[in-house]
């Protein structure tokens, strides 16, 4: 076996052992942590594949940004488990159907027949100077220019949409405006009034 | 000379990997001992009080140098206190997830046009991979040590550094639109010319705004409200003792000395002479690259201090304004104009 395909092995059951835990641990944080760890062993696998661009952007947005705030979410919540736990007994036929008929749609869509190496030649070995970042982006802006860039005008109807859905105004908000807050001189504030000194009586 | 060639050669690739590693890392955490030194130092007589100036060596005083190493001795023989309500695997994995990451981002770090253990061609993407994962060493700590404190500071720090790395990242965007490359070799290339070609001039506000958030990065002040001496004790390491505080701080530290060395190479020429392209060049032809690269970091190093005894701490939602409504609309400004001058081949710094 070469040092590659063990290398492939090791991150590929690193992976699914960590996926396994994902849904198996009762504490959601230790759920978030090996959620992480799995795409850090996603990002392995791509790189065995040469494709260090998609690699390092996996663990850069997934595991650097998405995990974070994830994490952050999930700190933060009261899970009561045994509220959660519930149903389980009484959902769980329906749910291991759902399970079964999934598994079986991927095996037939994914299979052999379809993705096989007769199907799909094994990609062939790049030089070390082949940079794949270089490549992605002249694909993505030139063939695929529009496609890119519809999904990016999509993904900013999302962010609006986000953020003016949660978007509160309270009136009884304390914010202050730093701009105006640093130009206040002192006489905004105080008025100094001449007075006629009185006598002491 | 040909014999140590012949040894090395003769040595397994994992071996001489290793010792490479050696030759990085060693000089790295002497750098950090005694950058906690000079932080002491510096702002001792900022604030004109002397500093540590007991602890030398060999009944010697010289300026209490000895200081670092008294003090890493100390913290190594420390207990290290499990508070009972802990997470014990996560409490103990947090200083090692917050220190991995600033010292392997030195992995693809070019010290000079040849010296360097790795070049790969996707350089600033690793470093800023890496840099984003120094976020989880702070929440787990946070979260696992079980204190409301160490919480709060967690959250606090979470937030914070998810704001100022998209500043951040949009900042190296436009150094590697300017560059071309994501190779960190070539964008120190690309600034070749003399001292006006280094692209702090033409990406200034980049510059200055990649400083500014790595000092947030970093946690230090007068971003610090993650520790917030004043309102959550010393925020996410509140539980920590001995070796395992030890850790954070010696992170803390490769961290500040990591976002130094990335600012010198990215906007101030890496180890390019500042007297390149001008009379001067050929009587500084003997200083080796690295020396340059040295002196760079180290000014950068220095305001890392100077902000410290300078800046009074920020107000939370001060930060947070900062962070979104004024460092990301002018990076993404400045990256519309860096297009710009390029596209149009503005001379001097792209034609």
């Amino acid at each position: 076996m070469s040092f590659e395909k063990f290398l492939f092995y090791l991150f590929a059951a690193l992976m699914i052992g960590a996926a396994l835990m994902v849904i198996t641990r009762r504490n959601p944080v230790h759920s978030v942590l090996f959620l992480v760890l799995a795409f850090f062993n996603a990002a392995g696998l791509w790189m065995l594949a040469e494709a260090e661009f998609l690699a390092i952007a996996l663990v850069l947005v997934y595991v650097g940004a998405v995990m974070v705030l994830f994490l952050f979410v999930v700190m933060m919540l009261d899970i009561n488990l045994a509220e959660l736990r519930a149903g389980f007994v009484r959902n769980m036929p329906v749910a291991l159907l759902v399970a079964v008929v999934m598994m079986v749609e991927l095996a037939l869509v994914l299979g052999p027949s379809r993705f096989g190496l007769d199907q799909y030649a094994a990609p062939a070995h790049r030089p070390a100077d082949y940079s794949n970042t270089t490549e992605l982006g002249l694909a993505l802006f030139t063939r695929h220019l529009y496609a890119f860039e519809i999904a990016a005008v999509i993904l900013l109807v999302g962010i609006v949409a986000a953020i003016s859905l949660t978007l509160r105004r309270r009136p009884d908000s304390k914010y202050l405006d730093p701009g105006r807050q640093v130009t206040v001189k002192a006489r905004d504030r105080l008025r100094v009034v001449r007075m006629q000194a009185e006598e002491r009586e | 000379m040909e014999s140590v060639i012949a040894l090395w050669n003769a040595l397994p690739l994992v071996v001489q990997i290793l010792l490479k590693i050696v030759v990085i890392m060693l000089p790295l955490m002497i750098m950090v001992a005694y950058y906690t030194y000079a932080e002491r130092k510096v702002i001792g007589h900022m604030q004109v009080r002397m500093g540590p100036n007991r602890v030398g060596f060999f009944g010697f005083r010289l300026l209490g140098l000895g200081q670092p190493i008294a003090d890493a001795v100390k913290l190594m023989f420390k207990e290290i206190v499990i508070p009972s309500g802990a997470n014990k695997l996560l409490f103990l994995i947090a200083p090692m997830l917050s220190i991995a990451p600033a010292l392997a981002a030195w992995a693809v770090f070019p010290f000079d046009a040849e010296l360097a253990l790795t070049h790969i061609n996707a350089g600033l993407l690793y470093i800023l991979a890496l840099t984003s994962l120094g976020v989880y060493g702070v929440i787990i700590a946070g979260w696992s040590s079980n204190s409301k404190y160490a919480l709060l500071g967690a959250m606090r720090s979470a937030a914070q550094i998810v704001a100022y790395e998209i500043a951040m990242g949009f900042a190296l965007v436009g150094v590697l639109v300017a560059a071309g490359s994501l190779d960190l070799r070539q964008i120190v290339l690309a600034q070749q010319g003399s001292l006006l070609h280094w692209f702090w001039l033409p990406l200034l506000p980049l510059f200055v705004i990649y400083f500014i958030s790595g000092v947030a990065e970093t946690n230090r002040a007068p971003f610090d409200v993650a520790e917030g001496e004043s309102e959550i004790v010393a925020g996410f390491h509140v539980e920590y003792s001995g070796m395992t505080f030890a850790v954070f701080f010696l992170a803390e530290y490769a961290n500040m000395i990591l976002i130094s060395a990335l600012s010198s190479l990215m906007f101030l020429g890496g180890w390019l002479s500042p007297f390149q392209g001008t009379a001067l060049e050929s009587w500084f032809d003997w200083v080796p690259g690295i020396l340059w690269l040295l002196a760079k970091t180290l000014v950068f190093m220095f305001l890392f201090l100077w902000f410290r005894a300078t800046f009074p701490r920020y107000r939370y939602d001060q930060i947070m304004r900062l962070g979104w409504k004024v460092f990301i609309p002018i990076t993404i400004v400045w990256i519309v104009v860096v297009g710009l001058m390029k596209v149009y081949h503005t001379p001097w710094w792209f034609n």
